[in-house]
């Protein structure tokens, strides 16, 4: 069978939904989960503190190929079918959890520590201060690198290929496989992921330079 | 149902898993010198006032920044052969990553020579020093000082990033766990050792690195 250069191209784009459905749905979904590590990274008891540092300093420290074969080969043994899709998704999701977390913990830490003082003395408890008064804000400050990171989340996309799920990169492997034309594949798969990417980048830094002037 | 961990074949594999680590540090110093010196000159050129190099290097910085590593580490060693350029594995390796780091690198040096104010550059001017020696010797240990952490972490970053330069058969950590699991069937087992094995040889590189810089470039390089 032969491919022509847009053969390649529409199954290469058609591919490169699953690269944007996974980069979104491991977005929100490490979101959810940063969320919780962010509460316990900035509690006051120190046991929690400690325990959600060394959470994010374990997937800081570890290639995510590892994550995501640990995740891939682990679940199985303690009985959980898993599938390329539901690995790569929970792999991804939690070492975005991370990740959020920290840039979260940085916005925190920037709050003058008035804004605390202030929320307990109009009377809210823990739950509404953290609601209404502290991740608002913490929100605020970091939109700039929680863009940044959705950028580095859809470049890590590419490792689940590894593990077998079918996004653009592994779709470029089989499709390199058929055509033997790895200079033209590979070379629209970066044009692809390029174009995926650089608007985002393009927005953290307007983002960015929005919160310096 | 129970699964009991086997770590009975870790006496066996000590040696392979040893063997992958030093390549894996291997492949991790060699970028790490040949990306710092690039990530230098790359700052320099896109500081020089040519226009044309200034784009080169934006050009470069972006495509590298906004594209995966693997795609970079494929396109390299799939890709370029049909240019007639074929590589070696771990030199395509070795390319890719520095390619890579030293997009990143780049920017951060290019970072600290914009924090060195202008009147270090003035001073040295002002006594008579050559352009290239007020280079060298005032504003880059400067800017190094600054950046050294930022450069510390992209270092280990790569570091990390190097498990997937397996796919290409380098033989390094990953590598030598594939073929482990491969041997053994204890995939997971041999994933958390080898995990843990990184994770160690990242806490060790930063602490190393930041020493390392410390010592260097306490004082001023001289």
């Amino acid at each position: 069978m032969d491919f022509t250069f847009w053969d390649i191209l529409r199954n290469l784009l058609l591919a490169a939904r699953w690269t944007a459905l996974l980069s979104l749905v491991a977005f929100i979904g490490g979101g959810l989960v940063g969320l919780g590590i962010l509460l316990a990274r900035v509690a006051s008891r120190a046991w929690l503190r400690k325990c959600a540092a060394l959470y994010i300093g374990l997937f800081q420290g570890t290639p995510l190929l590892m994550q995501l074969f640990l995740v891939f080969f682990g679940l199985p043994l303690i009985g959980v079918r898993i599938e390329p899709w539901s690995a790569a998704v929970i792999g991804l999701t939690l070492c975005a959890s991370a990740f959020l977390a920290e840039i979260w913990r940085g916005g925190v830490e920037a709050i003058p520590l008035g804004q605390w003082d202030a929320a307990k003395s109009v009377g809210l408890h823990y739950v509404e201060e953290m609601r209404l008064v502290i991740l608002p804000q913490a929100f605020a400050i970091t939109r700039a690198p929680m863009v940044g990171f959705l950028v580095q989340l859809v470049k890590m996309t590419a490792v689940t290929s590894i593990i077998g799920f079918e996004e653009l990169m592994r779709a470029s492997n089989a499709i390199n496989n058929a055509t033997f034309e790895p200079f033209t594949v590979y070379g629209l798969v970066a044009l692809i992921y390029f174009v995926m990417c650089f608007p985002l980048t393009r927005y953290a830094r307007h983002l960015q330079s929005r919160t310096q002037n | 149902m129970s699964y009991a961990l086997d770590f009975g074949w870790l006496n066996e594999a000590l040696e392979p898993i040893l063997q992958g680590a030093l390549a894996t540090i291997f492949l991790t110093a060699v970028t790490a010198v040949l990306g710092t010196i690039c990530s230098i000159l790359g700052a320099m050129a896109a500081r020089s006032g040519s226009v044309a190099l200034r784009g080169a290097i934006e050009a470069y910085v972006e495509l590298i920044r906004n594209t995966p590593f693997l795609v970079q580490l494929f396109f390299i060693f799939f890709g370029l052969p049909s240019l007639g350029l074929r590589l070696d594995a771990t030199v395509a390796a070795i390319l890719a990553m520095t390619i890579n780091l030293s997009a990143y690198g780049t920017e951060i040096v290019g970072a600290g020579l914009d924090a060195v104010s202008r009147g270090q550059r003035e001073a040295g001017q002002a006594l008579g020093l050559r352009p290239r020696l007020v280079f060298l010797k005032i504003v880059l240990p400067q800017a190094l000082r600054v950046i050294f952490p930022a450069l510390t972490s992209q270092v280990v970053i790569m570091m990390l990033e190097s498990a997937v330069v397996s796919q290409i058969a380098v033989r390094e950590l990953t590598y030598q766990a594939d073929m482990l699991q491969a041997r053994t069937f204890r995939a997971f087992e041999t994933y958390l050792v080898v995990t843990g094995v990184y994770l160690g040889m990242s806490v060790v590189l930063r602490r190393l690195m930041v020493q390392g810089g410390r010592k260097l470039l306490a004082g001023g390089v001289s």
